[in-house]
């Protein structure tokens, strides 16, 4: 046990270090997500239809393919291409781009069911196509996106675990080079586990409290009883 | 009498895909004249609203709004229907904002009007259908009478010189039509020309200058409201307005 | 023509890796599977203990990312018995499908009706007896379309065994990338592979899907 307590010691500064570096790469690659999921989203809803062609490929491209591998394509790949990205770009890119196909198809989802009569009215009351979207649909199909957007904020966190294979030194990276130091995998990969399941707890429970926030007053009184 | 009309139609044609719903529909109203449109459902009516409002556009065909031809090339369509209310029968307020919200975002920005202006005016407008008290509630904690009322203060507030009304008391419990139909007769007597698709016949009786009845897409006639229940001209009409004032009789 | 040559070649050698891809996502799913319905069961007609280990064991192992289980139990299994890495980082991928998989399973279970149970007893099983043969079979069927969709997410995750050595596609790509020294050819190409394949999953799943609905 004093053997354990020693390690944890002796690990926990460099995986708090590295814990850093994963929320950062989690919150720059959910808000690239966002910037391009937003306007994708709306796109593959209300643009011409060669436009939803091309968007369409973009997220089944990124959600067909294993996340591992669009990071090696971005890393080691493009450089053949002439694009060459630093080790955290290239995780900001790819979380990014991987996230914003997810994001897009929430919206998505989220702005078909925002129903026909909300763009009818909108447009009866002389707003323009872009400006019902901007002013009616969108603010209410935020607020239907949330739950999704919430299992999208964890999932992002888990997934940027996969980073250390280009070596960004994030929470596995640390641990990776710690078990390599101290010879003792098992336990520090153990601590990160406890280190991942307090990041998406919390996370958790600070997002329940935003989606209880902006509820719509008397819309989602059931859903709330529902859940 | 005779004056420019507010709004002529002229020989409207509408048609999605193979179907033609409206077939060479024709029609002039005055202003502050208030026109109720009945007929058998399928016969176009909801269509002729939304064509006139350029929601679904004339296939072929023309129409003016004062002195504008609005189904000519090259016209702002989004501007048009600044100058045409029109109320829903499921009334389509907008789910994420308040009954007060509602009325002042197309002040805001349609009308691009500021806060303080726009919200002075969309209380004012809320006044109008008796609803101030209820300004701050959202679409899902008011009834549906409420509701509608609220739809009628939403359009109200965008100044327009016509109002549609498309079944505005079809979707609402029988106890909560009255309150709907008293803020129409209101804004009647206050001189608004109306087209009101309804088969409240009462209303028709006490309100309306005109009844239009249309079957198949065109009219079939049309007159003031006592010749149209006594003596109508066509058999069909007197079959149909019969039908429909016993219907309304057996529900009460 | 050089080129094509090449590309064939190249592709020919991450080819090999699809069958390991596939044999880890089998093997995944199928470990999956187990742990799934019998956590799912503990969790749904179990006492309170077994309720609450099956909890556990679903929140704690969604809460972490699969490729930290992969390494966590690559080791632990690496210090009771020798396995190939294919057979260890399989055996870890299925268990954090079996986490996802308890999920599905517990949801069937709960949305078969309570009567079903009922009658089940009132000709006399047991407990046991009816969640086996009565129970069992119809939440694996409710359960389909979301485990269809578990099944293309652990062919994705298929390739984190990536991370203990395994030749699967991945890691054939980069072997023949440090030869050919284009790794955009080869990690392209391993991206179009994993890409056909898990389109032809969602077809096939579909497929499963339609032909188990017009049966019903």
């Amino acid at each position: 046990m004093q053997a354990f307590l020693d390690l944890l010691n002796n690990v926990t500064p460099g995986l708090l270090q590295g814990t850093v570096i994963t929320l950062q790469i989690a919150a720059v690659s959910l808000l690239l997500g966002m910037a391009i999921g937003l306007p994708v989203g709306v796109g593959r809803v209300y643009g011409p239809v060669w436009l939803q062609r091309v968007l369409g490929a973009y997220v089944t491209l990124f959600q067909g393919t294993p996340l591992l591998i669009q990071l090696f394509v971005v890393y080691y790949g493009l450089p053949d291409l002439g694009l060459t990205f630093g080790r955290m770009e290239a995780a900001f890119l790819t979380l990014g781009l991987n996230s914003g196909a997810y994001q897009a198809e929430y919206l998505r989802g989220a702005l078909q069911s925002v129903s026909e009569g909300q763009m009818t009215a909108a447009r009866a009351i002389g707003m323009s196509k872009w400006q019902a979207i901007r002013s009616i649909i969108l603010p209410q199909a935020l607020r239907l996106v949330l739950p999704a957007w919430s299992n999208e904020v964890i999932a992002m966190l888990k997934n940027t675990a996969v980073v250390f294979v280009i070596a960004v030194p994030d929470l596995m990276t640390q641990a990776k080079n710690l078990s390599s130091r101290y010879f003792a995998p098992i336990p520090i990969y153990m601590t990160v586990a406890v280190f991942y399941i307090i990041l998406v707890g919390a996370v958790y429970l600070i997002l329940r409290q935003v989606e209880r926030r902006v509820q719509i007053p008397g819309l989602t009184g059931d859903a709330e009883s529902a859940a | 009498m005779t004056t420019t009309p507010i709004l002529r139609i002229d020989d409207v044609y509408k048609s999605f895909g193979a179907t033609q719903v409206l077939k060479g529909f024709s029609l002039s109203i005055q202003p502050q004249e208030v026109v109720v449109l009945v007929g058998p459902s399928g016969s176009g009516k909801s269509t002729l609203l939304r064509c006139i409002n350029l929601l679904h556009p004339p296939t072929s065909g023309r129409i003016w709004l004062e002195e504008e031809e609005i189904t000519a090339p090259g016209v702002n369509h989004d501007r048009v229907r600044q100058r045409i209310g029109m109320v829903f029968q499921d009334f389509n307020l907008f789910t994420h904002l308040t009954a007060l919200g509602n009325v002042m975002i197309g002040l805001t920005k349609v009308r691009k009007m500021h806060k303080k202006e726009a919200h002075d005016l969309a209380m004012f407008e809320l006044e109008r259908v008796g609803l101030v008290d209820r300004a701050g509630h959202y679409p899902a904690q008011l009834s549906g009478g409420q509701k509608q009322r609220v739809a009628i203060a939403r359009a109200l507030g965008m100044d327009p010189h016509i109002m549609l009304f498309d079944e505005p008391t079809s979707a609402l419990d029988p106890e909560l039509t009255g309150e709907v139909l008293e803020v129409m007769q209101q804004l009647a007597k206050e001189g608004m020309t109306m087209i009101v698709v309804s088969h409240e016949m009462g209303f028709a009786r006490q309100v309306a200058s005109r009844v239009v009845f249309m079957e198949g897409g065109v009219v079939v006639e049309e007159g003031p409201p006592q010749q149209m229940f006594e003596q109508p001209k066509y058999e069909r009409t007197r079959a149909f307005l019969r039908k429909i004032t016993d219907l309304e009789g057996d529900e009460k | 023509m050089d080129f094509f040559q090449d590309l064939a070649t190249t592709f020919n050698f991450i080819l090999q890796g699809l069958w390991v891809t596939i044999g880890v996502t089998l093997v995944a799913l199928s470990v999956g599977f187990v742990f799934g319905v019998v956590m799912a069961m503990l969790r749904v007609y179990g006492n309170a203990f077994f309720r609450a280990l099956a909890a556990a064991y679903s929140v704690i192992v969604r809460a972490v990312p699969v490729v930290v289980i992969i390494f966590i139990l690559f080791f632990v299994i690496a210090r009771f018995v020798n396995l190939s890495p294919f057979w260890a980082g399989s055996l870890a991928l299925g268990f954090a499908s079996g986490a996802y998989q308890s999920e599905i399973f517990r949801g069937a279970f709960q949305s078969v009706p309570p009567g079903q149970m009922t009658a089940a007893r009132a000709i006399g099983m047991s407990r046991v007896q009816a969640i086996q043969s009565i129970i069992l079979p119809q939440a694996v069927r409710l359960a389909l379309p979301a485990w269809g969709n578990e099944a293309t997410l652990v062919l994705k995750d298929s390739t984190l065994v990536f991370v203990v050595g395994v030749p699967e596609i991945l890691r054939r790509a980069q072997q023949v990338s440090a030869r050919t020294l284009e790794p955009f050819i080869a990690f392209g190409l391993a991206l179009l592979l994993y890409l056909a394949l898990t389109l032809l999953t969602t077809q096939v799943l579909q497929w499963l899907e339609r032909r188990y609905r017009l049966q019903m």
